[in-house]
């Protein structure tokens, strides 16, 4: 029997797990179903969907903290925050255009699993860093909680942080509590046209080396007729913007004209960068590589020689988006290549069902940190039934 | 002398001490085991003075292969092991155990590898926090978190504890700027966890390893990621004639989107106690004093002193200075940062609470607290992260008179009871250890803490390392791994209550 469970209370979470532990029922675990296609398959007769479990449980602005159910739409919380000058400032990417769904579908529930974060990561850091406190049912049916709604905690493990990116496979989460920040009152962009991938992630780095606190910093190669772009934001109070961007234009002086966006422009321009504009409305495989920002050129470099691949680049030239124009997924040149830029992680973001389940779609780990990964699952999900083989195949 | 009951030591364990000491002696050789009484007094206590216990031995290893082969014995045969900094820690995190191995980092020193392009830096665990500043300087970088005892505290402890510090509230606590670890397990397994790039792969284990108070793993690399010095800082010191209004200051600023580097409030006891002791020429006349430290670019930090200054003014401040030099900026930082030795002189003791608690309710927190000093006849000085709402109440006591310091811990669980009441947690940076132990109930639920000790199981399912510590009942793992179990019908070891 398939069955779609749809739970509009913590206790309903909890009763459906219970359920689905004692009868040994693999259960897929939902939001919006809006990254579904990302990670491997997951082998479950029913869904347990989340999207019932959703609003807004208490947003205390002067505490700048948020807590929500873990079905509530993001694009709910980001419209509440910016109503009151605030911000998620992890910047979420949406996943959704990428993998070929609608766009701003995903819920928050969804963004904890995958530990989701945007360009402004290299400042502020990912979805993991602004967790405060999380109330969730692990795979006995316990509901527990961890963490608080404060800033400072060190009391007892920082499960919530631990759960970030575990793509919904060690426990399901109910409430999350986040922390908010205030919103930059402005925002602007430099950008220098036409420089190779070294010079552009050299002049990248250096930017990030300086003070003037860059909250974006990527590099496009050049596309058919268009100039490649490397691409410098600021954000903050304006008198700090004008003054930052002096410090920037006379570091990069030297790398040809500096040209600056406005807000507007920056806002769309950085809103492209964040959601992989670039490889959306396309089939063909992408990947998402971490590495040492001075380490992503020469990893690309090799990939676009080996498999023809297509990329751009973010964080400093850390974060490597890469397509396989050729349709196939080469994990095995990938992983090689991360290997040789010094160790990272590649995950496989696109492609199709059978591609995923045949792969590894996450970076694979070491025999002794694989074996504690296992360990870990067995101690939150004894009977392997939450998102069972998302991660990791048989587990 | 203390009513935090560690567990019972092992006599095998106890008579096996020479054979012990031999086998770690084959492991570590020269002087890296010992064993002579004397030679390990200075390891039986660390910075929770009031509580000591002399380890079974005390091992000093020197590389990766040798705390792997440490673990790994202690492993098969069954004994414990504390692992140790700098011994810097406020919660008793590094107390010894009488049938325990004492495991001291405190070798691993070097500096390996300084990365400037991008931005991080690889050290062994025994390195000071400060000493990693010191080390990028020269190029205009240095590491954000700063606590108090940063001169001394090792990046090791700072990933026990996820120790946080003034600057904080904008550049994150440890976890938000660790890169990567490689550590050992209990079982002598090496692994690594992240490194130069960003996001973890797989399980975020790096985020359970940071504040995990050196219950999981020991760490022997740590890989930081490093920041530019903020082109300017100044300060304002601001006094008001009630804590409230003070309260509403802070979370005006807040609520202007302005993140201050720093935001620090005094009562008034810690305002008088510093001021005696340091003369940095805080007003006597006010409850609550503030300092405010924006840094930053030059043009915003200059706009942003005045946007404060005008909502202090708002908020009926009594005094209000802006620092004009850096040796200004200094004296007004002067009395804040000797506040713990100032109230050193006015009592022969003290006591350091760590609760956190939403800004809003600071008022009504040290409105309790001044009932509660009455209560126990005790004094309690404040200062306050105020930014993120980390309280240090600063409880006076004389140890040498009977039944001060248990009157002292009772009224500092009472204001940890007070902090969790209104919405906070026990500890903000000090860690759990043995002193907030058995006041985890407070917070969790027997199956919150269930949960969390069955992490500990993943890790080390034999309860071997740093056992005793964080929390107040130890479930074996076998009994943890069971489905169905039901709440409450689980043997409830009797340990007396803090």
């Amino acid at each position: 029997m398939d069955a779609i469970l749809k739970p509009r209370t913590a206790e309903e979470i909890c009763d459906v797990v219970k359920w689905a532990a004692a009868e040994e029922q693999p259960l897929e675990v939902i939001g919006s179903g809006s990254k579904r296609s990302l990670g491997r398959p997951v082998q479950a007769a029913h869904v347990l969907d989340l999207s019932d479990y959703s609003g807004v449980e208490v947003y205390e602005p002067a505490e700048l903290v948020l807590t929500v159910k873990a079905g509530t739409p993001i694009k709910e919380i980001e419209k509440l925050v910016d109503d009151n000058g605030q911000e998620l400032s992890f910047e979420p990417m949406d996943y959704g255009p990428l993998l070929g769904q609608a766009k701003e579908e995903g819920t928050i529930g969804g963004l904890i699993g995958a530990n989701v974060s945007g360009p402004r990561r290299i400042k502020a850091g990912a979805a993991r860093d602004h967790i405060l406190g999380l109330e969730a049912v692990s795979g006995r049916g316990e509901i527990f909680k961890s963490g608080g709604r404060v800033v400072k905690n060190v009391t007892g493990y920082d499960l919530p942080r631990g759960l970030c990116g575990a793509w919904g496979t060690l426990a399901v989460s109910s409430l999350i509590t986040l922390k908010v920040n205030p919103k930059p009152e402005t925002s602007a962009t430099l950008v220098l046209e036409g420089l190779s991938d070294d010079d552009a992630i050299s002049a990248l780095c250096k930017a990030m080396r300086s003070s003037a606190e860059v909250s974006g910093a990527a590099h496009i190669p050049s596309q058919g007729h268009d100039a490649a772009k490397t691409l410098l934001r600021l954000e903050g109070f304006e008198t700090s913007i004008a003054y930052r961007a002096q410090i920037l234009s006379s570091l990069l002086a030297d790398l040809g004209k500096v040209t600056r966006l406005n807000e507007s422009e920056t806002k769309a321009t950085w809103d492209a960068i964040r959601n992989v504009d670039l490889f959306c409305g396309l089939s063909e495989p992408v990947w998402r590589i971490s590495v040492a920002p001075t380490a992503g050129v020469q990893l690309s470099n090799e990939l676009r020689n080996q498999i023809g691949a297509k990329v751009f680049f973010d964080w400093s030239g850390g974060l490597v988006w890469l397509m396989c124009p050729d349709g196939k997924v080469h994990d095995q040149e990938i992983r090689a290549a991360v290997h040789k830029a010094g160790g990272g992680h590649a995950t496989l973001v696109r492609a199709d069902a059978a591609t995923r389940s045949s792969v590894d779609v996450f970076e694979p780990q070491p025999a002794p940190l694989a074996a504690l990964s296992g360990r870990l699952k067995a101690q939150f999900d004894p009977n392997g039934i939450l998102n069972p083989g998302r991660m990791t195949a048989g587990q | 002398m203390s009513a935090i009951v560690m567990p019972e030591p092992d006599a095998r364990v106890l008579s096996r001490r020479m054979e012990i000491v031999k086998a770690l002696q084959a492991i570590v050789p020269g002087d890296g085991v010992i064993h002579d009484e004397t030679a390990m007094r200075p390891y039986e206590t660390d910075a929770l003075t009031a509580y000591r216990q002399m380890p079974l031995i005390v091992v000093l290893p020197e590389t990766v292969e040798q705390v792997a082969a440490v673990l790994r014995y202690c492993f098969e045969n069954d004994v414990k092991v504390v692992p140790r900094g700098a011994g810097t820690s406020l919660s008793g995190g590094a107390l010894p155990l009488a049938d325990g191995v004492l495991l001291s980092m405190m070798k691993f020193n070097r500096v390996l590898d300084i990365d400037f392009e991008n931005r991080a830096v690889v050290v062994q665990p025994g390195v000071t926090n400060l000493g990693i500043t010191r080390e990028v300087e020269h190029e205009g970088f240095y590491y954000a978190p700063d606590p108090s005892s940063q001169i001394a505290c090792s990046i090791g402890g700072n990933i026990a504890e996820n120790s946080g510090g003034v600057h904080c509230l904008k550049y994150g606590l440890t976890t938000n700027n660790v890169l990567g670890l490689e550590m050992v397990l209990m079982t002598g397994e090496v692994i690594r966890l992240g490194g130069k790039h960003l996001d973890s792969e797989g399980y975020d284990l790096l985020a359970l390893m940071t504040g995990s108070e050196g219950l999981l793993g020991v760490v022997t690399e740590v890989t930081v990621r490093i920041l530019q010095k903020p082109e300017t800082a100044r300060a304002l010191l601001i006094g008001f004639p009630t804590s409230e209004e003070g309260g509403t200051c802070v979370a005006d600023i807040i609520g202007a989107g302005i993140i201050p580097g720093g935001m620090e409030m005094m009562d008034k006891p810690a305002i008088h106690a510093a001021e005696d002791f340091v003369n940095a020429g805080y007003p006597r006349d006010v409850e609550a004093l503030l300092i405010v430290e924006l840094d930053g670019p030059e043009a915003e930090v200059g706009y942003l002193l005045e946007r404060v200054a005008e909502i202090a003014r708002k908020n009926n401040a009594s005094h209000l200075r802006i620092s004009e030099s850096e040796e200004e900026r200094m004296v007004f930082w002067a009395g804040r940062k000797a506040a713990f030795p100032a109230v050193g002189r006015i009592s022969p003791d003290y006591l350091c609470m760590d609760g956190t608690i939403p800004r809003r309710e600071l008022p009504k927190v040290l409105a309790g607290m001044r009932e509660l000093s009455e209560k126990y006849g005790l004094r309690v000085a404040n200062v306050f992260h105020a930014g993120d709402g980390n309280l240090h109440p600063l409880i006076l006591y004389d140890a040498n008179k009977p039944g001060e310091l248990e009157a002292c811990e009772a009224f500092g669980a009472d204001i940890l009871k007070l902090c969790v009441e209104v919405g906070g947690v026990l500890t903000g940076e000090h860690g759990v250890g043995i002193e907030k132990r058995d006041l985890m109930p407070e917070v969790f639920s027997e199956d919150d803490m269930k949960q969390q000790q069955r992490v500990k199981c993943a890790f080390d399912d034999k309860h071997l390392l740093n056992p005793g510590k964080v929390f107040p009942v130890l479930h074996r793992c076998a009994e943890l791994g069971k489905m169905h179990v039901h709440k409450g019908q689980l043997p409830f070891p009797d340990i007396p209550r803090f």
